[in-house]
């Protein structure tokens, strides 16, 4: 028996969708497998990281807080990769767009007014989108590749934070620990909107998706994006510039980034060392597991906020370490990439021919 | 400023330099081949976890190095199915292998914290490898004259061997290696192996000479400190060499600020140099023509025949 690969004329649409579900249920039964290996109950590690979370009402805020900045990175990359341009620095524009809101923080200490988070808002977005300028302009200049270039920018980004905390904005009352001093109540959102239990940044993340969900499907530039990523040629010759959508990619997903910062910075009400959440990193997958589209990238924010919640729990139940919703994100990310191949192609089974029986017959 | 001092400053340095120099040595074969493995920090943890476990468990070092070095291969056949035969982003693919390699190297040293084992000494004879002056050559573990050797025959191998000719002509043009009948998926595949195993022996450097004990997340970034340096080696093994050793003086700097706290510079400016240098290098060298000091052409690119 042999497979062959045949090209699909367009991407089965049906896969796109499909594929990523499978893809949660497969890597369920790998994590039973490879935790029962390791000597772990591993059908009670997948439980309690995959359900629990969804079947425990005190858990679902945790989701909600956690799925927002994912979904919100997610999205900014989901145009980068309809384009092919690859921002994988998001981690890096997060940072710095929380660095950025916390230096509006520490300069309107004494002051207070409805101005002051919208204005921290504001610089996030701008810092993160400036960060993201970078790799743009090495690009659109240089053509230096923006996956390294924007990497880079990641492990800087993170010096500069390491700096900045145990340095100049070191909280004095902090007995010595690597943090900033806390916001105060005029530079915090309300932990969540009127009592509902739904986060704001959940909320933001909402009109974020619908937002990106109008650009894209209804607007010239939604269809530039697609174009340059999927024939560059024929949009250069249509006139579409390759080198504008590398700089509204990197630039919108960058301002996203740095929104995400912003209200991690909110969440934790400083910063400190768990600023750097790895959410970025992680968004990359969500952007991936949903297909690129917003309300795919809203599920799969969901999904995997529900793996970082769960896998708290499984620690704590089945013992297992902290860097287990980590191994399951990656399985995820593995098998929805391995999975695109059905997307793609379709696969024929072929029967086996036997050759002698071949030369024969002839 | 002593003899002692300067002689323990350079053993610091070759010492902290040796797993990036291994690692940035097998992703140099894989970025010449064509493929860029984001995954080199996982490779390199599944090494470290593997090459501690087993000398641990059976007391023999060479027989962790080469289970750690089997590890790392192993790992980076999971990104080398995915990448070559099912075409899958290579960029993506890496970072889900660091994130895995993080994970399940995690997961498997849960039971190896907290105790340590007898570090690799030099394999020289205990007048040189202890003498004042001499252990500046002769004391040091055995990986790094390893890594000194690898990048060296890495050099001989891509620049003067026919093998070494058609590696990077697969990496410079595939669909023309391809057409004159040179088999680029099963080069990649092999060129992806190397990496991993290379990167395997460099996280056991960490965890059987540098610590030697098991931590999670021992290799601390280094991964990318490796894909860095290939980038300011400009793709070439002798300037990956003496750029491993600058590289290594940076972060040498950045561990003498942290530990005396007295330095011009924060400990995290020399943290963020080597990865500042590669930003600006990467634009000199892409924005100077020819000379041979680009990034190999098909960087990144899926080849799919036939398709």
């Amino acid at each position: 028996m042999r497979l062959r690969f045949e090209k699909r004329l367009e991407p089965s649409r049906t896969m796109l969708i499909l594929t990523p579900v499978f893809s949660v249920i497969a890597v369920m039964i790998l994590g039973i497998i490879i935790f029962d290996g390791l000597g772990f109950n591993g059908s009670q590690a997948v439980w309690e990281l995959f359900f629990t979370p969804v079947l425990d009402s005190y858990k679902w805020r945790d989701v909600a807080t956690k799925a927002a900045p994912l979904i919100i990175i997610g999205l900014g990359l989901s145009l980068g990769n309809q384009a092919k341009i690859w921002n994988i620095g998001a981690e890096g524009q997060y940072i710095v767009g929380a660095i950025a809101a916390a230096g509006v923080a520490f300069q309107t200490q004494y002051l207070s007014g409805f101005w002051i988070i919208p204005l921290m808002v504001v610089a996030g977005m701008v810092a993160g989108a400036l960060y993201a300028a970078i790799p743009a302009v090495l690009r659109t200049r240089y053509g230096v590749s923006e996956v390294l270039s924007s990497l880079m920018l990641v492990y800087v980004s993170l010096q500069l934070l390491s700096y900045m905390i145990t340095g100049p904005w070191k909280d004095p009352n902090g007995h010595n620990f690597p943090q900033t001093a806390q916001l105060t109540d005029s530079q915090l959102l309300p932990h969540d909107l009127m009592g509902s239990g739904i986060p704001p940044g959940l909320l933001v993340a909402l009109i974020a998706a619908i937002l990106f969900l109008v650009v894209v499907s209804k607007t010239v530039f939604g269809f530039s994006i697609r174009a340059i990523g999927e024939a560059p040629h024929a949009a250069r010759y249509g006139g579409f510039s390759s080198d504008g959508v590398v700089w509204a990619t990197l630039m919108i997903s960058g301002a996203m980034a740095g929104l995400a910062g912003v209200f991690e910075l909110m969440q934790l009400t400083r910063l400190n060392l768990g600023s750097p959440s790895g959410y970025g990193f992680t968004a990359i997958i969500v952007s991936l597991l949903g297909r690129s589209h917003p309300i795919g990238v809203f599920i799969a924010g969901i999904v995997l906020a529900i793996t970082y919640v769960g896998g708290q729990v499984a620690q704590t139940v089945v013992h297992v370490p902290n860097a287990t919703a980590g191994l399951f994100q990656s399985l995820l990310l593995f098998a929805v990439l391995a999975s695109d191949v059905l997307v793609r192609y379709r696969i024929r089974i072929l029967e086996k021919v036997n050759r002698s029986d071949d030369r024969s017959a002839s | 400023m002593t003899l002692t001092f300067i002689v323990d400053a350079l053993i610091t340095v070759i010492g902290i330099t040796t797993p990036i120099l291994l690692a940035a040595s097998g992703e140099l074969v894989v970025e010449k081949s064509g493929v860029i493995n984001l995954g080199v920090e996982g490779m390199m943890l599944a090494g470290a976890i593997a090459g501690f476990a087993v000398t641990f468990e059976t007391g023999n070092p060479w027989l962790g190095v080469t289970v750690a070095m089997l590890s790392g291969a192993a790992v980076s056949l999971i990104f080398a199915v995915l990448v070559l035969s099912l075409g899958a982003n290579q960029v993506a693919t890496g970072l889900a292998l660091t994130i895995f390699g993080i994970g399940i190297s995690s997961l498997i040293g849960s039971n190896y914290t907290g105790i340590a084992i007898d570090s690799l000494d030099s394999p020289f004879p205990a007048y040189l490898a202890q003498d004042s002056f001499w252990r500046v050559f002769f004391g040091h573990s055995p990986f790094v004259y390893f890594a000194i050797c690898l990048v060296l025959s890495i050099g001989y191998f891509l620049n003067q061997t026919r093998a070494g000719l058609v590696l990077r002509a697969v990496g410079e043009n595939d669909v023309s290696a391809h057409s004159i009948g040179y088999p680029v998926i099963g080069i990649r595949y092999a060129a992806i192996t190397f990496g991993g195993a290379v990167s395997g022996v460099a996280g056991a450097d960490f965890s059987m000479v540098i610590s030697p004990l098991w931590a999670e997340q021992m290799t601390a970034g280094r991964g990318w400190i490796a894909l860095a340096l290939v980038v300011f080696a400009g793709w070439r093994a002798g300037h990956l060499l003496a750029g491993a050793y600058f590289f290594g003086v940076l972060m040498a700097l950045e561990l003498y600020a942290k530990a005396s706290g007295f330095s011009i510079f924060p400990s995290q400016f020399w943290a963020a140099m080597p990865y500042l240098i590669a930003v600006i290098v990467l634009a000199m060298i892409s924005s100077r023509d020819g000379k041979g000091v680009k990034a190999p052409a098909c960087l990144g690119k899926p080849f799919i025949p036939n398709g």
